[in-house]
């Protein structure tokens, strides 16, 4: 029989190294589809379009299967495999981060769900910060998870700090939707709506500091909370 | 108790191409004289992936591998019923040649056990036995064999040591070279790595992977973690209240380590079964 076997390589952890890889290209994929989940639920709002808004609560529920999909996969990896050390932090990190983007997504539907309600009402004001608020958190989501995925301590430690510049402009949102309350109170709900929009976007910053963490903690093994110098 | 497992199609279970059973036990019960060692015991095993055969000590597990390839008969008061069939053909059936059904079905066994030979002749005992004679045609299987068992790189310019100066796990792989090199479809192994170190066990483990690809491999052990790591099927057996052993859930690895159906298994692989 001429059957040439791989050669063992330098790694006797060839079926470990392959789940964990795959694991790795699914998380990426999920951030992925997070990311344009976000933008997109913005991009609908903005233009009021009550169709991609929808689509955006559909694909919701593709983004909570993937995550319990990888969720499953870790859990097997971990049954099976037995991984130590870096290995193990490595897929806890990943169980961890899977439930964070997924907890993105949600925000993203929540977006999207705001526009559905506010049905055939105009916007109270033209969006501006609101989208740059979308931009900047997946922006740094992207970075982020591109840091985990090269166990980049340096960047994890750095992107974190970026959340002052998301809460910076969640500030410049409120205070310009209070203005427009006081000067006309029928605003309200509507002024409520895009605060709640803008609140959602806050978060994803926040979570992206999780990732971070969790970034951290997978290469170093130290698991302590990041937080932005100028955080109130 | 009436047991007819079969493999269950699920999620878990990563289906590439065509399933084909290669090895099947149909009640298949096992007696040593009056003690019935194995109790109707039904398992397909499928052609190309690992197979793990787990339990507590003495509820049978060598005892169902060694009937695979009719080790047994080499107990005198060994007597089976029900059958095992190999591509669909018993091979307990009268006009079997069992010298055939054992090159068909290899086994490697737990601890290393080369001849006092030669790495080469150990390979190429098999081979001679079955008429191979010509020096090239041996050297071209002493070659594959070895190097399927990815031993090839450590040994190739000492063919003509002793196979007894390799260390355990390299012993061992030469034993696989050895059982490779008759060409067989099935290989059992019995404990193979239980009398080695972690980084050779893991070694033979990996290497089980790359066989996979081409053959077929029962493996019995005591090390679930080992089963979990190695095996794509795992079947748990135990004894019964006659101490006779019977399978008791037979399912994909990924499910029988993280959500067996039998609470038994559950307490056997969380270790709670004593």
């Amino acid at each position: 029989m001429d059957i040439e076997p791989q050669e063992t390589h330098s790694s006797i952890r060839r079926t470990l190294e392959s789940e964990i890889q795959e694991l790795k290209d699914e998380l990426l994929y999920l951030g992925s589809m997070v990311e344009k989940q976000i933008l997109g639920s913005v991009d609908g709002l903005k233009k009021r379009d009550l169709e991609a808004a929808q689509k955006i609560i559909d694909t919701d529920k593709e983004i909570n299967s993937k995550r319990y999909d990888i969720e499953e996969k870790v859990m097997i990896a971990i049954a099976t495999q037995q991984p130590m050390a870096h290995d193990l932090r490595l897929l806890a990190s990943i169980l961890e981060i899977a439930g964070e983007l997924e907890r993105m997504g949600d925000y993203a539907k929540g977006i999207a769900t705001i526009n559905i309600r506010m049905k055939d009402e105009p916007l109270l004001k033209p969006l501006v910060d609101i989208p740059r608020m979308a931009q900047k958190g997946t922006d740094m989501l992207h970075r982020s998870l591109t840091a985990f995925l090269n166990e980049d301590v340096e960047a994890a430690r750095a992107i974190p700090q970026e959340d002052d510049d998301v809460d910076h402009l969640y500030d410049q949102v409120y205070r310009e939707l209070m203005v427009l309350i006081i000067q006309d109170p029928k605003g309200i709900q509507r002024a409520n709506w895009l605060l709640w929009a803008a609140h959602n976007l806050e978060r994803v910053a926040d979570r992206v500091t999780n990732i971070c963490e969790r970034t951290i903690f997978s290469a170093t093994g130290e698991m302590r909370e990041i937080s932005s110098e100028k955080k109130d | 108790m009436e047991m007819n497992i079969a493999i269950k199609e699920n999620d878990n279970l990563k289906m590439d191409g065509d399933i084909r059973i290669k090895v099947k036990a149909h009640h298949l019960s096992v007696y040593y004289g009056k003690f019935r060692a194995l109790t109707d015991i039904n398992m397909e095993i499928q052609e190309r992936k690992i197979t793990a055969i787990i339990g507590p000590s003495g509820c049978g597990k060598s005892t169902l591998l060694r009937s695979f390839n009719r080790m047994n008969d080499l107990t005198p008061s060994a007597r089976i019923e029900g059958e095992i069939e190999l591509d669909e053909e018993d091979i307990y059936g009268n006009n079997v040649d069992v010298v055939d059904v054992r090159r068909r079905i290899g086994m490697v066994f737990q601890r290393p056990n080369p001849f006092p030979k030669s790495i080469y002749d150990n390979v190429a005992y098999g081979p001679r036995l079955y008429g191979i004679h010509q020096r090239g045609v041996l050297d071209g299987i002493v070659e594959s064999s070895i190097k399927q068992a990815a031993l090839w790189d450590e040994v190739k310019d000492k063919l003509h040591q002793s196979g007894m100066s390799l260390s355990g796990g390299q012993q061992q792989r030469l034993c696989i070279a050895r059982a490779l090199a008759v060409q067989p479809e099935v290989i059992l192994m019995d404990e193979p790595a239980s009398a080695l170190d972690p980084i050779s066990t893991l070694r033979i483990e990996e290497l089980m992977h790359d066989l996979a690809k081409n053959y077929t491999i029962i493996i019995v052990t005591h090390n679930m973690q080992q089963a979990a790591r190695v095996s794509d099927f795992t079947a748990m057996m135990m004894i019964d209240e006659t101490r006779s052993g019977r399978m008791i859930e037979y399912n994909s690895t990924n499910i029988i380590f993280t959500r067996p159906e039998d609470k038994r298994t559950e307490d056997y692989v969380t270790g709670r079964f004593g």
